[in-house]
């Protein structure tokens, strides 16, 4: 460690995969716009020949909003708070830097020629897991980086004693890092036939029931170590350094954090109930589902009881109204999870339009409301500039949070009325409707889905223009704020 | 013994595993506390008081704490 007369914690890191989160975050939202409005009016599908069908553009609008959008957030809060928490400037050593720069780039070309393969229809069809081979290694290299640079700037820490984001964090780290690399296990085709068929294409190390097995293990943990993990990261720094409160329970965030390792882990058959997976697969899978409320809700209310005494806050700060909206979608969204993981309710469930319900409430609702917010915490600090409008802050708050209404209370309804019509008999037990009848019925919720997705996409790009003048014509700030987001 | 019973049992004896793991976890945070071993609620300072040139809440590594 270099010894520095005026020592600063170095940003350009933070800013450049802040950038690319609202670049990434503004692509997949107008991807899920236009594939929502497709499901609700089809001759939208036919607007781009091949290109913009909705095959084609659910796995981009996908993988975006999870390898583009909340990874960008991930790295851009880790390189923000990663220093402070540990306080270390990044800057005391060069090679830290070098790598993160190296990361950087190689994480927007990469990203960026992975979403056009999916474009150009080379995918190996398992969800979420889309991209194939040449880009999985990419990927690798990636996380390989990112740990690489995580574990430096933990080694040379002046801080000693590891504060509970860095955990999560570190959990981030790991726990992508091994289901990535077991679900991604493919066999490129083109060399292991000697030169048969395309040079890109792969198939799964795995086939059948372990195959669906090892993709649901995979599937339902990118959920915990994407979109769960590293966003209870952001708010345990995020909620108490903007609100000047600390942690209400140190000890309790300790335990639910444990218990989340272990609980999420097992959790991932409840995608296979009702199918060729063993049946104590299947319970097991039921039973940690529900055991998971505790860890999650523990978090949760961990971070309301930090608000205790200043709620008061909740009414003339808008972000700690994101973050506290946050963190009650999360609480919505992990207990309507193990609901759905009920073998009784998974049978009506399952397949219906409850399912993107429920991702969007948590994925809408927690995750992105939270790294908004975390970029909202940031930019001053990063730009040294004021917020530059908190009447538009709160009119997107409004608007997100009117659409992400619309979008859960719309699919839980069309999801049950699908459900409910799919299984429905006569008297002599034949099924009483097709499956387009349940189309029709649907219509009106696929449009007013389609409605929300366009009032969120509005916010998505009022939060974008908020930062972007922050960014050039924000009032120049003195000194950076210690606590409360200072907005004009 | 058939594969049933052995899964029952180890079903059983896993979930009392897990339970005493917990609780005692629960415990051990408490007790040392109490004995004055560890203040776990002073690391919640640490996201407070993050400037670069702030006493870490912690400068020592675990392997030479008192």
């Amino acid at each position: 460690m270099q010894s520095n007369a005026a020592l600063e914690y170095d940003y350009s890191l933070a800013k450049k995969f802040t950038f690319l989160t609202i670049l990434f975050g503004f692509l997949a939202m107008v991807v899920g716009t236009l594939i929502a409005a497709q499901l609700a009016f089809p001759e939208l599908n036919y607007l781009l020949g091949e290109y913009g069908t909705f095959s084609r553009l659910r796995p981009i609008h996908t993988n975006t909003a999870v390898f583009g959008f909340t990874v960008s957030g991930i790295f851009a809060t880790w390189f923000y708070l990663g220093q402070r928490v540990l306080k270390v400037s990044i800057a005391e050593s060069k090679f830290l830097m070098v790598l993160g720069n190296i990361q950087f780039w190689l994480y927007f070309v990469g990203a960026l020629a992975a979403t056009i393969s999916l474009l150009l229809g080379y995918s190996t069809s398992k969800e979420y897991a889309q991209y194939e081979w040449p880009f999985d290694i990419v990927v690798v290299l990636i996380w390989v980086l990112w740990g690489v640079n995580m574990m430096g700037l933990i080694g040379i820490r002046r801080e000693k004693a590891l504060y509970i984001s860095v955990w999560y964090y570190l959990a981030c780290f790991l726990g992508v890092a091994m289901l990535y690399l077991f679900n991604n296990m493919e066999i490129p085709t083109y060399f292991a036939s000697g030169g048969l068929g395309d040079p890109i294409h792969s198939v799964s190390m795995y086939a059948g029931t372990n195959d669906a097995l090892v993709q649901w293990w995979y599937g339902h943990n990118a959920v915990a170590f994407g979109f769960t993990v590293p966003i209870v990261g952001m708010i345990y720094y995020f909620l108490p350094k903007e609100s000047g409160q600390a942690i209400y329970s140190y000890k309790l965030s300790l335990l639910s954090f444990w218990g989340l390792m272990f609980v999420y882990l097992w959790a991932g058959s409840h995608h296979l109930l009702w199918s060729t997976v063993p049946d104590w697969m299947q319970t097991m899978g039921s039973a940690f589902s529900i055991v998971l409320i505790l860890p999650s809700w523990g978090s949760a209310i961990n971070m309301l009881l930090t608000m205790k005494g200043e709620w008061n806050q909740l009414t003339d700060n808008p972000l700690i109204k994101f973050m506290v909206l946050a963190s009650t979608f999360y609480m919505l969204s992990t207990i309507e999870g193990p609901i759905q993981a009920i073998r009784s309710v998974n049978a009506i469930a399952h397949f219906t339009d409850w399912i993107p319900g429920h991702v969007h409430d948590g994925v809408l609702g927690w995750v992105v409301f939270m790294i908004m917010a975390a970029i909202f915490h940031m930019s001053p600090r990063m730009f040294k500039r004021e917020i530059y409008s908190k009447k538009l802050m709160e009119t997107q708050f409004w608007l997100q949070t009117t659409a992400v209404v619309l979008y859960f209370t719309s699919m839980w309804i069309a999801g049950i009325t699908q459900g409910m019509m799919w299984r429905a008999v006569d008297e002599y037990g034949n099924l009483m409707y097709s499956f387009i009848d349940t189309v029709t019925v649907l219509h009106p919720y696929y449009a007013i889905r389609a409605l929300s997705g366009v009032m969120y996409l509005t916010g998505f790009i009022m939060f974008a223009y908020n930062i972007y003048k922050t960014m050039t014509s924000g009032r120049v700030l003195s000194e950076e704020p210690q606590f409360r987001t200072p907005m004009a | 013994m058939d594969i049933r019973e052995i899964q029952g049992y180890a079903s059983f004896f896993m979930t009392m595993f897990l339970v005493i793991m917990l609780y005692g976890y629960i415990i051990h945070l408490y007790r040392s506390e109490k004995k004055g071993e560890r203040d776990y609620e002073k690391y919640g300072n640490i996201a407070l008081d993050d400037n670069i040139t702030s006493t870490p809440v912690e400068d020592k590594p675990a392997s030479q704490r008192d």
